[in-house]
């Protein structure tokens, strides 16, 4: 445990790539089988449970310290398991040396479920403070450390000298402690075999679409389609099982088996999911219903059905189409969505654009259309890339609404903003008063960051807890998707995905738009 | 007569009325009684200054001889009388253990005893006297660290930390970020205790102040500018000192393979290490840590615990907690990031 705690803390305070690479491939050579399988699960992110709730971690904290020391010290650390390291009391005498990161990990996925309390307070006490936010970082997959599967992946292929591609098809079929994958990059094992297994297939990505692009593009190579608002996913049917994995790669089977279940024919699809009545797709709000639901009510799947639109197909009964053009694959896919008695998927509509102004005539079509969010665009002699290739896929959104609002609320950032008020909510006028409408993380840069926490901190006329309530006095342009209804909010209107377009320094925050200004812009 | 009834605070600072006198004013006025020589307690342009002699040398090194048309050199534990005659406010200082010349201020008016201990800590420090503990009705205490996830580490750990990063990255630069006054020399000292006698480097913005440090004779062993330093390569393996502004600046980029150190109370923190790009932070501190803070009030036992500048919030209950009646006391314009 000690060399993983060691590693935490050095590739933390590591901000280059290579160093970072170098650094594991390091520890790779320097630790023992199953340990070193573990810290690349625990750094990809594919360890399958959480050791331990972070709720669980500051429940025992809170057992040995004052709450309202507790939460101002939260406040301010901006990250649980920083703070409950430095909090958590030293013990007068520890051992020699810990247990090892295996033994640590194979005792928390054995522990009965009130087992896990006292094993952590047992291993929380034999360590410092970096070890155990080591620890707490490891039991509750929030590693943060500025390293990605991706690169994981990247720095294992370099460790074997194999391509990238060869970890990357292999890796959704072996499991951590990765022992066979480690021995095959080390000379001393034959190639996994995955054949018989249900794996994902890391998926290809679009970019934003920019304005030469847009003018140059000949629309004759193109395929169009529309955007939809849901969330990406991956269906796979083969004859050792079926499932349905989210565009990371995590398997979402068990929240959406009323979608699965219809399916039959062999095949990986690549689709968007969407609560779908039949041929009519609901809104995201709705989808936001089952997507935090990891086992749904019968109730809640025949009021709010899984419905996947599917884009492309990777695989089919007959063979794998990752190498073949997006004419040929759309071809594949028309075959499998007409063979699949499944009447929860259909096919991703191809709108008709032979010109230019057609095709910003089909933009102008989707941006009115509340179902979807704007246009993609994808070469048809484009091959199936995971990652996100240049020059082949491109996304056309909707510009987003604005409305000007006024900050009410701040309260502290978290990881890497910790410390910074960062965090605000917004409202918009009635009469003489504001009501909040949102809330607001991001679209400034760091400048202005920096400059918000200082004005917060200049203009804070009362708290309550973390929260600062501030001098209403500051006006921002906040950029958002769509406004829904909702009877959550006061204000009775929900912004999707809300962010900060400007911040009018300038503006006499009487001139902020009013709620009904607002409230007209729900679709 | 309770002190809340003759102190205040002003726009300008902390105001102490029957003395017509501010502490660590942050805008130039008459009287000013100024408790140590950072810049964010210490500014140039008042007319009458009270502090200690080492305070008045470090403004003066600062700000040239016109920091002050009246400065008032005073020694620890002299008492002076201010205001009226027949209405007299005593003014003393006593050892802060912050940095050289460090003072807390005790001001006594009819009857009653309020200590304004500025910044300090309770460690010891080769560069000034231990912190004293003075008995009063009203503490106005810093709350710098004043959180229970601040408890700073010996020195001698920390400095080993660096010590043996150099070992393991002999051919790199340590570019260690520390405040100009203080923190520059005590780790600079904290070096040489631990054996290491090697010519240490300076950013330009070190050096005056470096210099004082030697006239009041605290031996710093010896150091050369950077600038002074016609091939840069030669400072692969060295130990340079700039000031936490400089790190990031164009200035570190003519240094060789530079591995960004930073000594501050703020490193204990990780996020606020990163955020500055350190690979290698020290927390090494001029500051109370939390046990500290509270071992002071608890020592110094006033009726009374008003806090300023930092986490307030944390010590105000904490201080409720222990018995004690405390309050915020909300001052402006303190920088806490640069002197931590």
């Amino acid at each position: 445990m000690e060399a993983f705690s060691d590693l935490l803390e050095q590739l933390y305070f590591t901000s280059s790539h290579n160093a970072k690479a170098a650094l594991i491939t390091d520890y790779l050579k320097q630790t023992p089988d199953p340990d070193r399988g573990w810290a690349l699960a625990a750094m990809a992110g594919t360890l399958r449970f959480d050791f331990f709730k972070r709720n669980t971690i500051k429940q025992l904290m809170l057992e040995r310290i004052d709450p309202v020391l507790f939460d101002l010290s939260y406040d301010y650390v901006g990250e649980m398991s920083e703070t409950v390291a430095h909090l958590w009391p030293d013990a007068s005498t520890k051992p020699a040396s810990l247990p090892s990161l295996a033994q640590i990990v194979e005792r928390f996925m054995q522990a009965k479920r009130t087992e896990v309390k006292p094993l952590l307070v047992e291993y929380l006490n034999q360590m410092n403070a970096a070890q155990r936010w080591a620890l707490i970082k490891l039991g509750t997959r929030g590693l943060r450390i500025g390293v990605s599967a991706r690169s994981v992946k990247q720095i294992l292929a370099r460790y074997g000298d194999k391509p990238v591609t060869d970890i990357e098809a292999l890796w959704h079929g072996v499991e951590p402690p990765y022992t066979e994958l480690l021995h095959w990059l080390e000379g001393r094992a034959e190639k996994p075999d995955i054949s018989q297994r249900v794996t994902f297939h890391p998926v290809m990505l679009a970019h934003p679409v920019d304005e030469s692009t847009l003018e140059n593009l000949s629309p004759a190579q193109w395929q169009v389609e529309h955007k939809y608002d849901g969330i990406r996913v991956q269906l796979v049917c083969t004859r050792h099982g079926k499932a349905l994995f989210s565009r990371t790669g995590d398997d979402i089977s068990g929240a959406f088996p009323d979608l699965l279940e219809t399916v039959t024919e062999h095949g990986v699809i690549d689709g968007e999911l969407l609560i779908m009545q039949g041929k009519k797709v609901e809104s995201f709000n709705q989808l936001q219903q089952r997507l935090n639901k990891k086992k749904p009510t019968k109730k809640l799947m025949s009021e709010l059905p899984a419905g996947l639109i599917a884009y492309d197909i990777l695989a089919d009964h007959h063979q794998d189409y990752h190498q073949y053009p997006l004419d040929e694959r759309r071809a594949a896919l028309q075959n499998y969505i007409k063979d699949s008695r499944s009447d929860r998927l259909h096919l991703s509509v191809q709108l008709p654009v032979s010109t230019l102004d057609e095709l910003h005539q089909r933009y102008e079509e989707a941006c009115q259309d509340t179902a979807v969010e704007g246009l993609m665009l994808k070469r048809r002699d484009s091959l199936y890339v995971p990652g996100r290739p240049k020059g082949q896929w491109f996304k056309w959104k909707r510009e987003p609404r604005l409305v000007d609002a006024v900050l009410m609320y701040a309260q502290r950032g978290h990881g890497k903003r910790s410390s910074f008020y960062s965090d605000f909510t917004f409202g918009a006028w009635q009469g003489d008063t504001l009501l909040p409408i949102g809330k607001a993380y991001s679209g400034f840069t760091d400048e202005e960051l920096k400059k918000l926490d200082n004005w917060v901190r200049r203009n804070t006329t009362g708290r309550f807890g973390p929260v600062r309530e501030l001098a209403k006095s500051l006006v921002i342009e906040v950029a958002f998707d769509a406004a829904h209804p909702s009877n959550r909010h006061k204000s009775g209107v929900a912004l999707r995905f809300p962010r900060f377009h400007r911040i009018r320094w300038d503006k006499p925050a009487a001139e902020a738009d009013t709620l009904d200004t607002v409230l007209t812009m729900i679709e | 007569m309770h002190p809340q009834d003759w102190i205040r605070t002003e726009e300008a600072g902390l105001y102490c009325r029957p003395a017509d006198v501010y502490i660590d004013p942050m805008q130039p006025v008459a009287c000013a009684i100024v408790t140590h020589g950072h810049a964010d307690h210490a500014r140039a342009g008042h007319q009458r200054v009270y502090a200690t002699a080492q305070t008045l040398a470090i403004m003066t090194t600062r700000y040239g001889e016109e920091m002050a048309s009246d400065p008032q050199p005073l020694d620890y534990e002299q008492t002076v009388t201010l205001g009226e005659p027949d209405d007299p406010v005593l003014l003393t200082l006593f050892p802060a253990g912050h940095i050289l010349g460090s003072a807390q201020a005790l001001l006594e008016y009819r009857g009653s005893r309020l200590v304004i201990s500025g910044d300090y800590k309770r460690r010891d420090d080769p560069t000034c006297p231990l912190f004293k503990v003075v008995p009063c009705d009203v503490l106005i205490t810093e709350a710098t660290f004043a959180l229970p996830v601040f408890t700073h580490p010996p020195i001698e750990q920390e400095i080993n930390k660096l010590l043996h990063s150099l070992a393991v990255f002999p051919h790199r630069c340590h570019l260690v970020g520390a405040y100009a006054l203080g923190k520059c020399q005590r780790v600079i000292l904290a070096l040489r205790h631990a054996g290491y006698h090697k010519p240490i480097y300076l950013h330009g913005a070190q050096i005056r102040l470096c210099e004082l440090y030697q006239q009041q004779g605290i031996d710093l062993g010896e150091l050369i500018a950077v600038n002074d330093v016609t091939d840069k390569s030669a400072l692969a393996g060295e130990i340079v000192l700039a000031p936490p502004s400089a790190l990031a600046d164009r200035w570190s980029r003519s240094l060789p393979d530079v591995r960004t150190v930073m000594a501050s109370g703020w490193m204990q923190i990780r996020a606020r290490a990163r955020q500055k790009q350190v690979e290698l932070p020290l927390i090494i501190s001029d500051h109370c840590d939390w046990p500290e803070l509270l071992q002071t009030i608890s020592e110094v036992n006033p009726k009374e615990v008003w806090v300023t500048h930092g986490r307030e919030d944390a010590l105000v209950h904490q201080a409720q907690q222990m018995g004690y009646h405390a309050k915020a006391l909300s001052l402006i314009g303190y920088d806490e990031e640069e002197t931590g």
